[in-house]
């Protein structure tokens, strides 16, 4: 199981300016696996090891992944920036630790949001996140809390 | 029960007794930091949250440095929406080409001890430097602070690092960081505080102390702290009050680790391709041919770190085929090493010596690789991809390291 995915190998800096973040999808995980973003499909979900998201602040990286339809990342753990910036632009993430000895690349995942994965009949537990969390993604995301602070929604 | 320096800092900010591990608090933040890789999109958010002036302009530094000047026409876009939104809302503090967010945001005084600060770029823990919590965010949430003042933060576990005794000869606050990185490995210190103390540390300048801090998030850290002292009043041109002197980890405080270093156990290492936490002792590799040198960055583009790569390139040549490039992390570092000799000593013995600003180290301007190249360089981060094609080997080492190799031609040790 790959651990330490860096912020740059979701996307390298050179392609940051590109105007949007469609733009940019086609070249996500391209240090690592350039052919990977041409095979995701909607409703995919990344299990990875430990760390995942490390290195630049950049939150072109959860964008990109929530862009290229993954619905989910469920790794053993996260760089806290992803972590906040994943949470921000309402990306689901879970830090599981047991999932990764069984799952391989292709295998079905179901995910039930705050109650369980599911994998080949066995079930795997997800720990709660902090109200305050809970409030941003249910606003759907942290811009939209801003505009009901706002008075705008 | 005693505190640590980040509950010290948080507990006071919002006006409580005591904080602890775990907490989620809203604090008050002291200055934010924007630089122009994340400004259009930091830009648009404020505007999309419906926001229409900011909390308090003078507390908003925007600076550009990844991108100084332009080479792409996309950077120029960047630089015009920076301008745009500092002119509509009123922003003075705007840095167009005077070097890196890191150096300035300490250099130009806009940071103190006990401060609260975030910024859009990860290494924003650098200002640990003087004794401010101060951590990397997105540009979601940077919009989100324009508008309100305030940020949510989980109170920190802390991991105390104690260093005492007397640095061997060539060995560098790099080289302290690098080799706590490997210990602890890229996610040992994943939502703590990193403090540091003990004679070794107290014995540094500030500027050792920032390139520390400065790699904090490399062990996956949420902020580094160091006491403030006499150096780091100095620095900040201030006179510290009782306050800033008491942000010291207490003795019956709790941290969650504790870790020792004997200052004389220290060797020269390298971070090796392609995890910065792959840390070997340079001696391991020497004998490894290169291709480039890179000495700038905000972890080490100082002018003691100019310095200390002049005094082993002075009257020295860089190896043939080696290209050695110098960035100084500031205008105002240039200008020091320019009036001192270090630059015309670096130039002498063949480096290129480039404008300040953040450089090679995110590969966006002058001196990227091809596959199958290495290069020895001073800044923070080796991952894939970083300097050129994700075929290029990056070796990160520190000043007097990287000075040695421009002149050997192969990784090597300080003679």
């Amino acid at each position: 199981m790959v651990y330490d995915i860096d912020t740059n190998i979701i996307i390298t800096t050179e392609y940051l300016e590109l105007k949007t973040i469609q733009d940019m999808t086609p070249f996500a995980f391209s240090p690592l696996r350039p052919e990977l973003a041409a095979q995701i499909q909607p409703g995919d979900i990344i299990v990875a090891g430990k760390n995942f998201g490390c290195g630049s602040s950049r939150e072109q990286a959860p964008e990109i992944i929530k862009a290229l339809g993954i619905r989910c990342v469920i790794a053993k753990s996260f760089a806290r920036i992803f972590f906040r910036n994943s949470i921000n632009n309402g990306l689901l993430l879970i830090e599981n630790s047991d999932l990764q000895a069984a799952v391989q690349e292709g295998d079905t995942v179901t995910v039930t949001v705050n109650q369980d994965i599911e994998h080949a009949g066995k079930h795997y537990a997800i720990t709660s996140l902090p109200q305050n969390l809970v409030d941003i993604i249910s606003a759907g995301g942290l811009v939209k809390a801003m505009r009901k602070l706002n008075g705008l929604e | 029960m005693g505190a640590t320096i980040i509950e010290k800092i948080i507990a006071r900010n919002i006006g409580a007794e005591s904080v602890k591990p775990g907490q989620i608090v809203t604090v008050n933040v002291d200055r934010v930091m924007i630089h122009d890789i994340f400004i259009p999109f930091v830009a648009d958010k404020f505007e999309e949250m419906g926001f229409t002036k900011l909390w308090d302009p003078d507390k908003v530094v925007l600076i550009y440095d990844h991108l100084v000047p332009a080479s792409q026409l996309d950077d120029a876009r960047h630089f015009k929406r920076g301008n745009e939104f500092a002119a509509k809302y009123g922003m003075k503090n705007v840095h167009r080409s005077d070097g890196i967010c890191h150096q300035l945001m300490t250099e130009a005084g806009y940071v103190k001890p006990g401060n609260i600060v975030f910024g859009t770029d990860s290494h924003t823990t650098t200002y640990g430097c003087v004794g401010a919590f101060s951590s990397g965010i997105g540009y979601t949430e940077m919009a989100s602070i324009l508008g309100t003042g305030t940020m949510w933060v989980r109170v920190p576990e802390t991991i105390r690092v104690n260093i005492s005794g007397k640095l061997p000869d060539n060995v560098t606050s790099k080289d302290i960081i690098l080799t706590l990185i490997g210990d602890l490995g890229a996610d040992g210190a994943t939502y703590k505080a990193l403090e540091f103390a003990g004679d070794t540390v107290e014995n540094m300048t500030v500027a050792s102390r920032m390139t520390m801090a400065n790699m904090a998030i490399e062990g996956g850290a949420k902020c580094a702290l160091f006491t403030p002292d006499e150096k780091t009043a100095e620095y900040c041109e201030i006179t510290l009050t009782e306050a800033e002197t008491s942000l010291v980890g207490d003795a019956d405080a709790e941290y969650c680790q504790v870790i020792n270093y004997k200052a004389e156990d220290f060797v020269p290492v390298l971070a090796c391709p392609s995890q910065v936490d792959n840390i070997k002792p340079v001696k391991e590799l020497a004998g490894t041919p290169i291709d480039q040198v890179f000495i700038g960055s905000c972890t080490n583009g100082r002018l003691e770190d100019l310095m200390a790569a002049a005094e082993i390139l002075k009257d020295k040549k860089v190896a043939p085929f080696v290209k050695l490039i110098v960035t100084p992390a500031s205008r105002k570092i240039y200008r020091e090493a320019a009036a001192n000799g270090t630059i015309e000593i670096l130039s002498k013995a063949g480096a290129i010596i480039t404008h300040p600003g953040c450089g090679l180290c995110c590969g966006r301007t002058g001196g990227i690789l091809t596959d199958g190249e290495r290069v020895v360089a001073t800044n923070n981060r080796n991952f894939l991809g970083r300097m050129g094609t994700s075929k290029v080997e990056i070796f990160l080492a520190s000043p007097k390291t990287a000075a040695a190799c421009a002149v050997s031609g192969n990784i090597a040790e300080v003679e």
